[in-house]
C-alpha cells in the first residue's frame, strides 16, 4: 500500500463514478434501456435529438437515485433541478446533456471502506441523475466514425466523492464497496468491462502536511478496478517526478494507456470546456412527492454493512469470512441458501470461500455481475456438509464427492451411495485394520515408540489405504494412539 | 367567395350538407394558386394530402360522424411545427429537406378535429424575427400592401389568413410572433398562457417562452381553433394539467354581455411616446369603446416595462443557442463539405443558419459563457420575476390589460433591417406578456392613413383565456374593424 | 460620480472584442467570415451595452424565474413504449453506413 515513490509529498484522490441504471426504459423517453441491441434499434426522435422533441422523466430513475442516496447516508433534496451541459460531440445528439448542476438530488453522504483491516470513511459530495450519450465507433468504417444512439438517454447516476482517499488501494476498496452497494440495491449491475460502471479519478499531490490542494489532474479510460489502482499510482508518481524536477503541473485530463501502462495528455486542442450550464427550461423542478422517500426506505434490501454485521453476530462468522461473503450480493445470497439447507455457517463459509469461488474463477463466471448458475447448487452443498457433520463421510472423502457433484450434477447422498463412499465408523473393522498394520510393521512401531513421532502419519496413511480411504479419521487417530501407547 | 366565409359559417354549411369539405378545400387551394405568387405565404402546399383529408371528412360525415366545427376546414401550419411526412424547415436552409417522421401534438389535434392542412407557411428563420424578413426561402408580403412586411415571426400564418388563403393558421409566439403579425395584417391572433398548449413537435426557439396559438379572421374562429389545441400533453413536461374550459361560451358571453363590468387596466408605460399618432389614437378610442360598453377603464402601472426587451434578449437567445445546437449536420439537416469533424460543425452551421439566427446564437452563447452567466442570464431571470410581479399586482384589481400592439403599423420591407437593436425595441409591447407567461389576444381596432391595420392587444392573468376572449368579442361586437379586408381582396381581385 | 445627473451608477466597460467573438464562435461551432466577425463585434457590443440597463435594477432577494408555469416535473412510468424503427430515424441522415450515422473520423 505504501510502496509509492512520493518522496516528501502526500497524495489526494477523489473519484467520480458513472453508474448505468437498470431501468427498463430510458430516462427521458420510452425506448428500451437494455444493453446489446443492434445499432440504433433502441432509439426514437427524442433520444436522437430531432427538432421539437421534449424530455419526460422516468419515475424509476428518481426511485433508484433515492435508493442510492439512502444507502450512502446522503441528504435527499426535496426539490432538485435539471440543467443543460452544453458541448458539441457526435454522440451527444442535442448538443447538450441533461444533467443536474446546482441542486442535485443527493448530497453529503459517505461510504465506509476497509483497506488491509483499517476502516476509513469516504465522504460523498453528491449524487445526481443524468442521461448517457450515444457511442462512437471508430473502427467500423474506413472513411469515418460511426455513431450508435442506443445508449443515448440511458439513465446514469453520477456519484462524486470528496478527495478523501490517499492510496490507490483505498480507491480500489471504495470502488468495490460502492459497486457492491449499487448491486445490492439492484439499481446497477456494476459491470466495468461493459461500461455500466465507469470511473474517472482526480489526483493531486502536495507537500506533506499542507492543507491546500495541489494541481488536480483528471484520469479517464480506466476499464477495471486494477486499472484504476495502477493508473492512479502511475499518475501520482509522475506528478511527484515533475515537481521534484522543478517542473509545473498542468490542470488537465489524461488518458490511461493500459498497454503502455502510463497516463498521457489528451490531444484535443480545446483546453477547458465551457459547459455554459443553465436550468433546463423543458424540465420543471423535480419535487419529491410526499411519502416517496419513506416508501423507498421501506423497500431497501439489507445492505452489505448490515449483512456483514448479521453474519458475524447471528451466524458467528469471523469478520474476514463475513467480508468476503458479502462483497457480492449473489455470493451472499448463495451462502445463505447453503446455510438454509444445512445450518453449519462456518462450514458453509469455508466451502463457499474455498471450493465454490475457486470454481467460479476457473470457469470464468466471476466476470458476470450476477451469477445465476452456481457450479453446485446451494441445496446440494448444504446436503454435503450435512453428510460430513453427520459422520457419514469424512472431510477428505467429501472433496471427492464434491468433484463428482460437479461432474454429474447429482445429489451428494446419491453419489456416496453409488460409489460406496460411506465412511467406516464401526470400531470393529478399524481395530482390525489397525492391528493388521501394526503387526505388519513391527520395526516402525519400535521407531515410533522411541520418539520418531512423524511415523504416526505413516500408520494413518496405511490404515486409510487398507480401508479404501473410508475409515473415520477421528476414530483411526484415537485408536492408533491408544494402541501405539503414545 | 367560399374563402370569405368564417370557420363558424363554413362549419354550419358543411354540417347542413350544402357545402363539401372538398369544395371548400379546392377553393382554398385555388385562392393560394391565384395569390401566393404575390404574397409568398406558403413554403409547401400539400394539395393532394389536403384533398384526401377533405374527402375523408366528407365520407365520414355521410356516415353521420361529425368531428366538430373544424372538420373539413382548411388550415395552414407555421413551418416550425412538425407535420409527419411533410417537409418542415423552420424557414431555414439547415432544415431545407427535413421530413419529420412525427406530427407535433398540435398537428395531431388538428387532424383529430378533422381539419384539412393545406400547407406549411413561411416565418422568420427559427421564429427569430419581427417582420418575416429573416426567412431563408421567401419574403412574405403584407396582403394590405405588398411593399410592407406582414410582421413576424408568424408572417406567413398571418398573411395566409388575411389573404383568405386559409381559414385559420397556427402560429407560434415567443416575443410577440403571433400577436404582432396579427396586428399588422388586421386579423385575430392569440398566444395562450404558457403551458396551455403543447410544445411537443414544435421546433424550439426559446423553450420557456414559446407557445403555439391560433390566428383567424375573428374572435369566434380563434376560439374554435384554441379549443382544439388546448389541453395537457404528457409528452411535454411544461404542459399544464388543467381542464380546458368552453371557450365558445366565453366568446358568447362577450357578445351577450359586452364589456359590462369588466375592469380594464391601461398601463401608462405603454403610452410613453414614440408611437405613431394614429396608433395611439386608435387604442385610446378602443379604450373609450370599452367604457361605453360598461367597462371600468383605469390607468395602471407596469414599472419594469422598460427592461423587458433587454431581459428577453438575454433569455431568449441564451435558450436558443442551446436549442439550436442539435443542428450540426450529423443526424439530419444540411451537412456542408468539410475536412474533419470540427470543420463539419462550423461549416454546416455557417452555411445553414441565416444572419439573424447566427446573431442570436452568438448573443446567447456569450451571455451563458463562463464569467458572464451571473451578470446577464441570472440577472435577466430575476428581472423576469420583477416583470411577472408587476402583472400580478395589476391583475389584483383588473380583469384584463389593454395595450397597443406596436409603436407603428406595418413598416416597409427593408426599413428596419439595418439595425437589429431597433428591430428588437419594436417588440416592447409584446414581450412582457411572454416573460410573464400570460394569455394575450390581438384584434383589429383601426386603420391608419395609409390604410394599414392597427391592432389592439388584450392581456389576461394566467389561464385567463376566457376573460380575454370575452373582452375581445365584446370589442368586436361593438365595432366593425374585423370586417375590413385588404383592399384588393375586398374587390375580389388578387393583389398585384 | 459627480455630475452624473444624480444617478449613482457607472456602467462597467462592456467592450466586446474580435477575440471575444472568435472565442464565442468556436463555442457555438460557427465559421464566421471576417466581415461577419466585424459586424458581430459591433452589433453584440451595442446590444450588450443596452442590456447593461438591467444592472440598474436592485434584484437582491429576488428569486430567478426559470419556469413560468408553476408545475413540478411530471413522471413517466418505467415502461418501454417505443418500437424499433431505425429506418425512419435514419431517413434524414446526411451520411449513414447501414443503421449507423457516419461522421468524419473522431480523434480524441
Amino acid at each position: 500500500m505504501t510502496d509509492l515513490r512520493l518522496g516528501t509529498y502526500e497524495s489526494v484522490i477523489g473519484l467520480e463514478v458513472h453508474a448505468e441504471l437498470l431501468t427498463a426504459s430510458k430516462i427521458f423517453c420510452g425506448c428500451s434501456a437494455s444493453f446489446g441491441a443492434p445499432p440504433n434499434q433502441h432509439t426514437c426522435p427524442v433520444c436522437i435529438g430531432m427538432p421539437g422533441m421534449l424530455p419526460v422523466l422516468n419515475r424509476r430513475v428518481v426511485e433508484f437515485a433515492v435508493r442510492a442516496g439512502l444507502a450512502t447516508h446522503c441528504r435527499i433534496a426535496p426539490t432538485s433541478r435539471w440543467a443543460r451541459k452544453n458541448y458539441f460531440y457526435p454522440d451527444l445528439c442535442k448538443g447538450y446533456q441533461i444533467s443536474q448542476f446546482e441542486l442535485p438530488i443527493c448530497e453529503a453522504g459517505y461510504v465506509d471502506i476497509t483497506v488491509d483491516g483499517t476502516a476509513k470513511r469516504v465522504r460523498l459530495t453528491r449524487i445526481h441523475m443524468e442521461e448517457d450519450t450515444g457511442k462512437n465507433i471508430h473502427d467500423g468504417n474506413s472513411s469515418g466514425s460511426l455513431v450508435d444512439f442506443n445508449r443515448s438517454g440511458v439513465p446514469l447516476l453520477e456519484i462524486v466523492s470528496e478527495p478523501d482517499m490517499t492510496w490507490p488501494a483505498e480507491a480500489g476498496a471504495y470502488l468495490r464497496t460502492l459497486r457492491s452497494i449499487l448491486q445490492y440495491l439492484q439499481i446497477c449491475d456494476g459491470n466495468m468491462e461493459e461500461g455500466s460502471f465507469r470511473c474517472d479519478a482526480n489526483c493531486s499531490v502536495r507537500p506533506k502536511g499542507s492543507t491546500t490542494l495541489g494541481t488536480k489532474v483528471e484520469i479517464k479510460n480506466m476499464n477495471s478496478f486494477r486499472a484504476v489502482e495502477r493508473a492512479i499510482a502511475y499518475e501520482l508518481e509522475r506528478q511527484v517526478r515533475v515537481l521534484e524536477e522543478g517542473g509545473t503541473l498542468v490542470q488537465e485530463t489524461r488518458l490511461w494507456d493500459p498497454d503502455r501502462e502510463e497516463t498521457r495528455s489528451m490531444r484535443s486542442k480545446e483546453s477547458s470546456h465551457d459547459y455554459r450550464y443553465f436550468p433546463d427550461p423543458d424540465l420543471p423542478p423535480l419535487v419529491i412527492p410526499d411519502g416517496f422517500v419513506e416508501e423507498v426506505q421501506r423497500s431497501l434490501p439489507e445492505l452489505p454493512d448490515a449483512r456483514r454485521a448479521r453474519f458475524v453476530e447471528k451466524l458467528g462468522l469471523p469478520d474476514y469470512d463475513a467480508e468476503v461473503l458479502t462483497a457480492r450480493r449473489d455470493v451472499a445470497d448463495y451462502f445463505e441458501a447453503v446455510v438454509a439447507a444445512h445450518g453449519n455457517a462456518k462450514a458453509a463459509s469455508n466451502w463457499v470461500m474455498g471450493d465454490i469461488l475457486r470454481l467460479v474463477r476457473e470457469q470464468k463466471l466471476d466476470d458476470a455481475p450476477v451469477i445465476e448458475r452456481w457450479p453446485v447448487s446451494a441445496a446440494h452443498l448444504g446436503a454435503l456438509i450435512a453428510l460430513i457433520d453427520g459422520g457419514t463421510i469424512s472431510g477428505k472423502i467429501a472433496k471427492t464427492v464434491f468433484e463428482e457433484m460437479l461432474a454429474s450434477g447429482d445429489a451428494p447422498a446419491a453419489i456416496v451411495e453409488r460409489k460406496g463412499l460411506t465412511q467406516v465408523s464401526d470400531e470393529g473393522p478399524i481395530v482390525a485394520a489397525i492391528d493388521q498394520i501394526l503387526a505388519a510393521n513391527g520395526p516402525k512401531v519400535e521407531e515410533y515408540r522411541s520418539g520418531k513421532d512423524k511415523l504416526f502419519g505413516f500408520f494413518v496413511g496405511q490404515v486409510m489405504k487398507a480401508t479404501g480411504g473410508k475409515a473415520n479419521p477421528g476414530l483411526v487417530n484415537r485408536i492408533l494412539k491408544e494402541k501405539l501407547g503414545a | 367567395m367560399l374563402t370569405d366565409l368564417t370557420i363558424a359559417a363554413a362549419a354550419e354549411r358543411l354540417r347542413r350538407g350544402d357545402l363539401s369539405a372538398v369544395e371548400l378545400t379546392r377553393a382554398a387551394l385555388d385562392r393560394i394558386a391565384a395569390t401566393d405568387s404575390a404574397i409568398h405565404a406558403f413554403l409547401t402546399v400539400t394539395a393532394d394530402e389536403a384533398l384526401a383529408q377533405a374527402a375523408a371528412v366528407d365520407a365520414e360525415r355521410k356516415t353521420g360522424h361529425d368531428r366538430g366545427p373544424l372538420a373539413g376546414i382548411p388550415i395552414a401550419v407555421k413551418d416550425v411545427i412538425a407535420t409527419k411526412g411533410v417537409r418542415t424547415t423552420a424557414a431555414s436552409k439547415i432544415l431545407a429537406d427535413f421530413v419529420p417522421p412525427y406530427d407535433a401534438t398540435v398537428t395531431r389535434r388538428l387532424r383529430d378535429a378533422g381539419a384539412v392542412i393545406v400547407g406549411k407557411v413561411n416565418c422568420d428563420e427559427f421564429a427569430m424575427g419581427s417582420s418575416n424578413e429573416n426567412s431563408a426561402f421567401a419574403l412574405t408580403r403584407n396582403p394590405w400592401d405588398l411593399d410592407r412586411v406582414p410582421g413576424g415571426s408568424s408572417g406567413g400564418s398571418a398573411a395566409a389568413v388575411a389573404a383568405r388563403q386559409a381559414f385559420a393558421s397556427l402560429g407560434t409566439d415567443t416575443g410577440g410572433s403571433i400577436r404582432l403579425p396579427a396586428g399588422y395584417t388586421g386579423i385575430v391572433g392569440m398566444k395562450p398562457t404558457y403551458g396551455r398548449v403543447s410544445r411537443f413537435g414544435v421546433i424550439a426557439y426559446a423553450s420557456s417562452l414559446d407557445q403555439v396559438g391560433p390566428m383567424a379572421r375573428d374572435v369566434t374562429d380563434c376560439a374554435l381553433v384554441l379549443q382544439a389545441l388546448a389541453g395537457h400533453d404528457p409528452r411535454d413536461s411544461t404542459s399544464v394539467d388543467r381542464p380546458v374550459p368552453d371557450y365558445g361560451a366565453a366568446v358568447a358571453r362577450g357578445a351577450d354581455e359586452g364589456a359590462r363590468g369588466l375592469r380594464i387596466a391601461l398601463p401608462r408605460e405603454y403610452f410613453g411616446g414614440g408611437m405613431q399618432p394614429e396608433v395611439e389614437a386608435a387604442v385610446r378610442a378602443a379604450a373609450a369603446t370599452f367604457t361605453s360598453g360598461g367597462a371600468d377603464v383605469q390607468d395602471a402601472s407596469l414599472p419594469h416595462t422598460e427592461y423587458a426587451v433587454s431581459c428577453y434578449y438575454v433569455l431568449a437567445p441564451a435558450e436558443a443557442s442551446s436549442n439550436l445546437a442539435r443542428y450540426d449536420g450529423i443526424r439530419y439537416g444540411l451537412r456542408a463539405p468539410a475536412d474533419g469533424l470540427l470543420d463539419l460543425y462550423r461549416k454546416s452551421r455557417a452555411a445553414g443558419f441565416g444572419p439573424e439566427v447566427k446573431r442570436r446564437i452568438m448573443l446567447g452563447t456569450y451571455v451563458l459563457s463562463s464569467g458572464y452567466y451571473d451578470a446577464y442570464y441570472l440577472k435577466a431571470q430575476k428581472v423576469r420575476t420583477l416583470i411577472r410581479r408587476d402583472f400580478e399586482r395589476v391583475f389584483a384589481d383588473a380583469d384584463v390589460i389593454v395595450t397597443p400592439v406596436a409603436p407603428t403599423t406595418a413598416f416597409r420591407i427593408g426599413e428596419k433591417t439595418a439595425d437589429p437593436l431597433q428591430m428588437y425595441l419594436s417588440d416592447v409591447f409584446m414581450i412582457s406578456v411572454n416573460l410573464a407567461g400570460l394569455p394575450g389576444i390581438v384584434v383589429p381596432c383601426g386603420v391608419d392613413a395609409a390604410g394599414m391595420p392597427i391592432g389592439l392587444q388584450i392581456v389576461g392573468p394566467p389561464f385567463g383565456e376566457e376573460v380575454v376572449l370575452r373582452a375581445a368579442r365584446a370589442f368586436e361586437a361593438a365595432t366593425s374593424w374585423h370586417q375590413l379586408r385588404p383592399p384588393e381582396l375586398a374587390e375580389g381581385k388578387p393583389p398585384k | 460620480m459627480a455630475g452624473s445627473g444624480g444617478r449613482c451608477y457607472t456602467p462597467p466597460p462592456v467592450k466586446v472584442s474580435v477575440d471575444d467573438i472568435r472565442h464565442v464562435a468556436l463555442l457555438a461551432r460557427l465559421a464566421l467570415t471576417p466581415e461577419e466577425e466585424a459586424e458581430l463585434t459591433t452589433t453584440l457590443d451595442s446590444i450588450l451595452q443596452h442590456m447593461d440597463q438591467l444592472n440598474r435594477l436592485d434584484t437582491t432577494d429576488v428569486e430567478p424565474t426559470a419556469h413560468v408555469a408553476s408545475v413540478a416535473a411530471p413522471f413517466r412510468d418505467d415502461v418501454v413504449t417505443n418500437a424499433p424503427d431505425a429506418d425512419a430515424l435514419l431517413a434524414n441522415a446526411p451520411a449513414r453506413d447501414d443503421d449507423l450515422f457516419l461522421v468524419p473520423k473522431i480523434i480524441d
